[in-house]
Parts: structure tokens; sequence; C-alpha cells
């Protein structure tokens, strides 16, 4: 979208559900265990700020993701009038993405066809391992059959775009394990697969407290090995971490990478509007007492010169497979990336980290690995 | 005119700790000049620096007025000194200032090397030492110990010592009555050529320099026409007046006997030299005062800013701060590894950290310092003898037909238990043992001869953590001896970073090149590809480290389309990048080139 247009855009919503059962021991994100009142009071003021938001932005809707924490651990009442608000509040594109992420164990069969009736049209489970071992280490709630039994609910309510998450570089892993766990998960009648790789965050439990992790030549063979295996098993990477069967790429996920515009809401929600980038406030009382007047919400806000989007488009258009498109970042701030980075290009097209190719610039599989650091040069 | 039989002169010696400031800012409160209220903590050490490091940097005055139990009034000049081996020649003009000393001595640790040192300079300078024990108020105080050891080992009286708490007032009186008892009145002729040592001197962006100055002969005033007899500069003068706490006080005249400044419209501290003697231009005294020496900086390193943009302030900070130190010298170099920068020398390690933290904290310059180096004097096939200060220069080696290295006598005083640790250190550091005397049944004065490029590495630290803290050392230079030496040259990615090269006894170059490079390796990050860390000498490699190359570095969630957080560590990963100093291909952080100035840490 070239920089500063602002109307007739399409635009992505993510919606924010704070809650799960139990913290997963290597989590650092904004969720909390639910209490049913607070939940209660929560989805109420979700709601004021749906419509709110709603009143204030025009223009079409192309997906939705809602996140967490575990939405699912909403009731089938509950996660039924945050989407009929939605309904009513924003024009939803026709074939928009609607995801709902799940986390094995809290998917029921009734809260599957909830959904299913609610107009979502793609499920994300939480899967991370297939392994009891893993599972427990990381506090993951659920075992392997439960996700088996989730996914069976999903398929019954009529889903057939379901994506689900596994980690790698776990402590204690083996790539005999790695491998199993691929291939196991592939084997399902699933359409995505997210694969990332365990970053130990501070202030977490896991963090303080692990057994060893794999070395980094393991690290790196693990991420090779799930590009080796996903492909055989017919899915394509299309960014650093996702891979997916012919035609069912994350719509939403590649609207971030593409900086489509994105309104965020609920608690700690963030969002790209208007060439600003924001983020809801974070602490509940302060939003269960704001959430109708969305503006009061907002907090960290950056406007980004021209600059900073030419900056994120790099960094963010690395992330995938295909990678910057020449012509994209042209028509966005009329001029090539080729002129702006030329000793950057040079640099790591010279050291084989970097692939520039008539239409596109993208890492090679070797700068995968180091992408960070390569990220970080296209920053102006 | 001052009656010279109500002046005193003195100053206080003492150890680092051992309570100078302290019993200074008693003496200047008991003496009344100044209320409860005024007084800051320590007075004479007005630098923020010099507090922090509990130490005195530059010698000052203050002049304050005592009305003894006798009813009489006398002036005291207290002169301040500074308590660092580095400082040794001007705490000798300070001495030469006085006419005695107050010793102090810590009532719990008793005599160190420091105390030794400068009880000996006060001496040689004929100066009347009276003895006083302070912090008797410690649990842990001695006093009759100490006393015991000050008689035999300094041979002066000690029974009537004072015994005082600076801290906490105790006694203070005593001090003062003693000041006008035993150390005696200035002599001199008021009428006589003027003859005054300058004892120090600072800068002042009104009235040029203020020039610290004794009256030994003669009478000085404003229009005054007066010459450096060492410089041969001469001036008129604009201004006399004697030191109040904290502040200058104008006044006629200053004459024989007399403490004071004066200002003569003086643009440059090297004009106004520490130990130099200032005389009438028109009435000039006979001969100049014993004991000027010119002071020539003993260590010398690079100084460079991290960021080459800010080169211009850097110079700019140099220049003021020579203003008031005429010790410092500067000149611009270049590295190749850090751009462009200045080599400075400096009168010893601690100068050059004292100089290097007023770089950062009062100019706000973050700096990268290269590995301190002395002076060899490198002697040339061709006959020509060159003073290399920077490793860089070095010539050819087959240009070289030998080279010598500075020489220090180094006393050491460390309790016994102690002897075995020290001893054994001073000879991993090339020292020569000259002998040891036991000052009491369980402490001992080790005497060795040691090159002074053992000395500035981290002889202080290791001297410290051999003895648990208990050692402390003095030195004078003593010569130049022909040694053993080599260039050690460090290279990465096989291009020699020019910053890091150093010379170095050639028996140690092997531990040291090995030590450096496995220093290198863990400071220099992993960067796309493996990099060869090699210590060399000429074209030979000693020895070598390797930094494989970064396999991983990927961030992988992007939570709810938080592209901020992301963008925030890939800015500090910018940020980090910053800092890094290019070298052929390789970045090197800047830590790196100060890492290696300390390798015998843990």
């Amino acid at each position: 979208m070239p920089y500063g247009q602002l109307k007739d855009t399409a635009f992505e919503i993510y919606i924010h559900i704070p809650f799960c059962i139990k913290k997963c021991l290597y989590c650092d994100f904004l969720s909390a265990p639910a209490s049913g009142e607070a939940v209660g009071r929560y989805v109420d003021a979700l709601i004021k700020e749906i419509k709110a938001a709603g009143k204030q932005s025009g223009g079409r809707v192309s997906s939705v993701f809602v996140g967490g924490g575990t939405p699912t651990v909403l009731s089938e009442a509950h996660l039924t009038a945050i989407f009929d608000a939605l309904h009513a509040s924003f024009r939803l594109e026709e074939g928009a993405e609607i995801t709902v992420e799940a986390n094995p164990g809290t998917l029921t069969a009734g809260k599957a066809r909830a959904l299913k009736e609610a107009g979502v049209n793609r499920l994300s489970l939480g899967l991370q391992s297939v392994f009891l071992k893993d599972l427990r280490m990381l506090g993951r709630i659920h075992t392997f059959e439960d996700f088996l039994i989730s996914l069976d609910h999903a398929q019954n309510a009529g889903f057939r775009n379901i994506n689900a998450d596994l980690m790698f570089a776990l402590p204690g892993q083996t790539r005999k394990e790695w491998e199993q766990c691929l291939l196991r998960t592939a084997a399902l009648p699933l359409t995505h697969i997210s694969a990332y790789s365990l970053i130990l965050e501070e202030n977490t439990p896991l963090y303080r407290n692990h057994p060893p992790l794999p070395p980094e030549d393991d690290e790196y063979a693990m991420y090779e090995d799930t590009n080796d295996i996903l492909s055989a098993c017919g899915f394509t990477q299309y960014e650093i971490s996702n891979y997916a069967r012919n035609g069912f790429p994350c719509r939403h996920n590649l609207g971030y990478w593409k900086r489509v515009p994105y309104l965020g809401l609920g608690l700690g929600a963030s969002s790209l509007w208007q060439e600003t980038r924001y983020k809801n406030t974070s602490d509940m009382p302060s939003y269960l007492e704001n959430a109708q007047a969305p503006l009061r919400l907002q907090q960290e806000k950056e406007y980004l010169t021209r600059r900073d989007a030419m900056s994120e488009s790099m960094f963010l258009g690395l992330r995938l497979t295909q990678g910057v498109s020449k012509k994209a970042f042209q028509k966005d701030y009329g001029i090539a990336p080729e002129v702006i980075y030329a000793p950057i290009i040079k640099k790591y097209t010279e050291t084989g980290l970097l692939n520039n190719q008539e239409t596109h610039l993208s890492l090679t599989r070797k700068g995968i690995h180091v992408s960070n650091t390569i990220m970080a040069e296209f920053l102006l | 005119m001052t009656d010279q039989s109500k002046i005193r002169n003195f100053c206080i010696i003492a150890h680092i700790d051992h309570g100078k400031s302290t019993l200074a800012d008693r003496i200047i409160e008991k003496t009344g000049l100044l209320t409860e209220r005024e007084m800051q903590d320590q007075i004479l050490d007005n630098m923020e620096l010099e507090r922090e490091r509990g130490i005195t940097i530059k010698s000052q005055a203050v002049r304050v007025v005592y009305k003894a139990r006798n009813g009489e009034e006398y002036i005291f000049n207290l002169i301040d000194t500074p308590g660092h081996v580095d400082f040794n020649y001007e705490v000798s003009r300070s001495l030469a200032a006085c006419d005695g000393a107050i010793l102090v001595v810590d009532a719990a640790q008793g005599i160190e090397a420091q105390t030794l040192a400068n009880v000996y300079l006060a001496l040689d300078n004929d100066l009347d030492v009276f003895p006083v024990i302070n912090k008797i108020d410690l649990p842990s105080a001695q006093p009759e110990r100490v006393i015991n050891e000050i008689e035999d080992i300094i041979g002066i009286e000690a029974q009537d010592a004072p015994r005082i708490s600076a801290k906490t007032g105790l006694n203070i009186e005593d001090v003062l009555e003693q000041v006008v008892e035993r150390i005696p009145a200035p002599k001199g002729d008021p009428k006589a050529p003027l003859k005054a040592l300058i004892f120090d001197s600072v800068y002042d962006s009104y009235k040029g320099v203020i020039v610290f100055c004794r009256l030994m002969d003669g009478t000085v005033r404003k229009g005054t026409n007066i010459k450096m007899m060492a410089t041969g500069f001469t001036a008129e003068v604009v201004e006399v007046g004697y030191f109040g706490a904290g502040q200058f006080i104008p006044c006629e005249e200053l004459s024989a006997g007399m403490v004071g400044y004066l200002t003569a419209s003086i643009k440059n501290v090297r004009d106004t030299r520490v130990g130099d003697t200032v005389t009438d231009k028109n009435r000039p005294c006979a001969e100049a005062l014993p004991g000027y020496k010119k002071v020539n900086p003993m260590v010398y390193c690079g100084l460079y800013p991290a960021d080459g943009a800010r080169y211009g302030d850097l110079r700019d900070a140099l220049e003021k701060l020579q203003l008031n130190d005429a010790s410092l010298f500067y000149e611009p170099e270049t590295s190749v590894a850090l751009g462009f920068g200045f080599r400075c020398g400096f009168l010893g390690l601690l100068h050059l950290e004292i100089i290097q933290e007023r770089l950062e904290r009062e100019y706000n310059l973050d700096l990268v310092t290269t590995a301190p180096s002395v002076i060899y004097k490198v002697h040339k096939t061709n006959g020509e003898v060159i003073d290399l200060t920077n490793p860089t220069n070095l010539p050819d080696p087959s240009e070289i037909e030998y080279m010598e290295e500075p020489i220090v006598k180094a006393e050491i005083m460390v309790t016994t238990e102690f002897v075995g640790s020290i001893m054994e250190l001073c000879q991993e550091r090339r020292g020569q043992y000259q002998g040891m005397e036991y000052m009491e049944e369980t402490r001992a004065m080790l005497r060795y001869r040691l090159p002074l490029n053992e000395i500035i590495y981290d002889f202080f630290d290791a001297l410290k953590s051999r003895s648990r803290g208990y050692a402390s050392l003095d030195y004078e230079l003593d010569g130049y001896e022909r040694s053993d030496l080599v260039k050690l040259d460090i290279l990465v990615n096989k291009e020699e970073v020019d910053a890091l090269s150093f010379i170095v006894f050639g028996g140690s170059a092997y531990e040291r090149g090995r030590k450096m490079c496995e220093k290198l390796k863990d400071e220099i990050p992993r960067q796309m590809f493996e990099i060869p860390i090699q210590a060399a000498i000429g074209s030979k490699i000693i020895a070598r480290e390797t930094v494989k190359a970064l396999r991983k570095d990927v961030l992988a969630k992007c939570y709810g389309g938080d592209i901020s957080r992301k963008k925030k560590l890939l800015e500090k990963q910018k940020e980090g990048k910053k800092r890094m100093r290019q070298v052929g291909n390789v970045e090197i952080p800047q830590k790196a080139f100060m890492s290696v100035l300390k390798l015998d840490e843990n």
C-alpha cells in the first residue's frame, strides 16, 4: 500500500482474549488464568470497544484473527456475542479469512459448532509437540490425544482450514524426536503448520529452570529438517516459521508482513493504523473503564515516517520466502530498494545470504538462519 | 605587614584513607573560618571525582586564623598534597612550600608504604614532622602499637602525638596547639629580592592562570614585573591574595613567609611550572630555588572517541584539561582500527584513569583507550635513538640494534604472611630482589627493581588480590635498562589491528599473546564467517583462537502483530553494531580494545 494512503484500503482485525486455563511455562504474553466474573466483564468491555471502533473506521475488513491467551476458554455464548458485535460493526469482505486460536482441551464440539456458525472459517490449534514429556516440560495442559479429539471436533463442525503450532529446539529434544513430531503432525488433516524455535523469554519460569537446550548445530539442523520433511509431506514454506498446503497460507499473517493496516481490539492489542503503531492499554481496570472510547486506550503511539515504513517493509518482507517485491516497494515509496540499500544488498549478496532476483529481494536458506543480523541492517 | 612569627605553613601527610582530608576539614572548622553549615563534607577535595575516589588529585591550600591557648592569633596556611605515587613531584613541591608537616597515621592500620615515602620526602625537604594518631574511635585501634611503630620505623618522637578522631572531632585542639608549638615560623627577608616557589597553578577563565606560591624572600604586589626563572616567562602582576576556604581573597601584598596566589593574565599553565621560582624581573634574586624539574609523562596510551564524529569534542576537552594540568600531554594520532584520536602522556596509571574519567564524566565523551605503554628507548643500527611511545611506530627489526626500557625502584610494604606470594608476583614481573626489612614482627618492606612496563598493566590489582588488600606500593623511576623486547601484533581475520599492538618482554610474549587471543575470542561476537584471531611477532604466529561463525540468529513469533517489540529488538542489535569498530570485514566491539588491558582477571 503506498505510504500515507489512508482511504479505501482493506484492513485486518486482531482481537485479543487475555485468558487461559493455566499459563504455560514459556509464555511471556499477556494472559492470565480466567475467573468467570472477570471474563464476563472483559467480554462486555470488548464488545463495547468493537462497536465504538466500528463507528470510527469505515472500509472493508479482509481478515480477522482472534488470539490469546486461549480464546476458546470463553463460553459459546461469549464467543457468539463477540462475533455478532463484529459482524454488526464492521463490513467484512466476502470470503474474509476469520481465524480463532484454540487450545486442545478447550475446544468442545459445541464451541466448534458455535464458531463455525459465527462465520469462523479457520482454526489455529496449539499442539507444540506430540510427546508428553515435551508438553509437560512446557507446562501445557493437554496431551497429543486431546489435540486429536479437538481436531476431530473441528472437522465435524465443518472446518477445513486448520493450522497446528509446533515448537522445536526444546530443552532435551533430539533431532529424531523433532522428525517424529513433524511426520506425525503432517499426517493429520491440516492445511497449515507453524514451527517456531523456542525462545526462552526472561521472566518466564522456563527461562529460570529448564533442561539443557539442544546444541546450536542441532537447532540449525532441526530448522533444515522442518523444511525437508514438511515439503515432502506437501507443505510449502512461505515465511520463516510458516508452512502451508497449496492455497492455504494465512492471509492475516501475510498482512502483517506486507504492512496491511490492522486494528487491534482488546487488552494490550497492537494496531497499525494510518501509519501509526500503537497498543491498547495492558492494564485491565483501565481497559474495562475506557473500552467504549478506544482512543483513550491507545498507548506507545509511534508515528511512522516514510523511512520507518521503508525499514519495516524490508525487515518484515524479508520474513517471507518470496521476499520483498521490488515493484511493490517502488510503488509504495517511489524509490527502488536497490537505490536505498545498495551497500547492504551488495554485502549480503556477495556473502550468499541474500538473493537479489529480478523481481524480489529475499533471504537465502543460509541467510534465514541469521535473519536478525541482516534485518537489523535494513533499519534506516 | 603580617608578623612572620605568627605564621605556620604546613601540610598533612598520610596514606590514602588514613583521614587526611577529614582532619583538614576539622582544622578549618575548629579555626572558625566557616560555620558548620557552610562546611561541605570535605572542603579541600572540591572535585567531585576526588571525593568519589577518596583521594586528592590537585594540591590546594587554605588560610585560616587560629586563636591559640596563649591568646595569640596565628595564621595557618594548610597546603594539601596529592597522595599518590603518580604525583610524587607535585607532592615534593608542595612540601617544599611548607615549614612543617602533620603525619596522620591510622590507629588500626599503622604505617604504610606511602606514609613512609611521604615522610622521607618531608624530611628531605627539612620539614619538622609531628605525628597524629587518627581513628582512635575504631574498635580495632591500637594507638600504642602504632606509636611504637612510628618511633621504631621513622625515628620521630611520638609519645606526645595527639590521639584523635578526625571523624568525630575528638582532640582536634591538641593538633592545633602542636601546630603552633612544633612547626617553626617561616623565615625570609621581605626586603630581599623576590623569591617565590610555585607549588601549583589552576586556570581560571576570567583571571587566566592563578599561580599558587610560597614566598621565600621579598614581596610581591599588583604591578610587580615577575619572571619565571626556569621558563623565562615574564608578566605584570594583576592581583595577589590568599586562600579562603574554596575562594580567592585578594590582598595588598604577599611577603616573605606567606603563602598565597598571584595572577598576571597568564594564558597557559605551561608557563607556570610547578617547582619554578618566581622573581622580580627588575630585581632578580641571585639563584633559583633548588628542586625544579620538568615533569615528563611516564605512561602513554591512545585515546579515541567512540563516536568518530566527536573527535573535535575530544580535542577541545583535552585542551581544556591541559589548561589545569601541565603534566598532561597529547598529540593527534591515527589508527587504522580506531580512526582519529590522540596519543596522550600521563604521570602514571592513576593519572591516566583520572583524565579518562574526567573526559567521560565532565565532557560526556565515550572513549576507547588502547593499552598503556611506557617510553622505550630504541637504539637503531644507524646510531639514532628514538623514544617510542606508540608501539605502532616501532621501526623494522632489521633497523634495531637494541632496546631499553624504564626501570623503577619499588618498595612494597606487606604483612609477613603474604611476603611469599608478593615475592612470587614480583618475580613473575621480572623483578630484581633488592632486599627486605622487617618493620616489626608482622610486617616487612620488600625492595625490588621492576620494569615499569610490568607495573602499568595490572600490577596494583594483582598486588591487592594476592595480599587481600594489605600490600602497599611506592616506586620511583630508576633509569633505563637494556632488555629483550618484542612487538606483539594481533591479527583479526588475518588483518593486523594496530590499536592492539604492544611491546612486551620476549619471555612473556607467548603467555601474553595467548591470553590476548583468548580474551578477544570472548569479546568479539560471532559473525557471518569464521574469524581467526592470531598473535604474532613479526611474521611468526605464536598463538591463535577462532571465533566460530554465527549460525543462528532468528526471531520467531510476532505475537498478535506486535511489530514494535520486534523492531525494538532489531534496533538494539543495530545500536550494538554502532559501537563496533570495523576492521576489514570484522566488527570488533569497543569493549574488546579495553578488555585486553586486564588480562589477569579471575
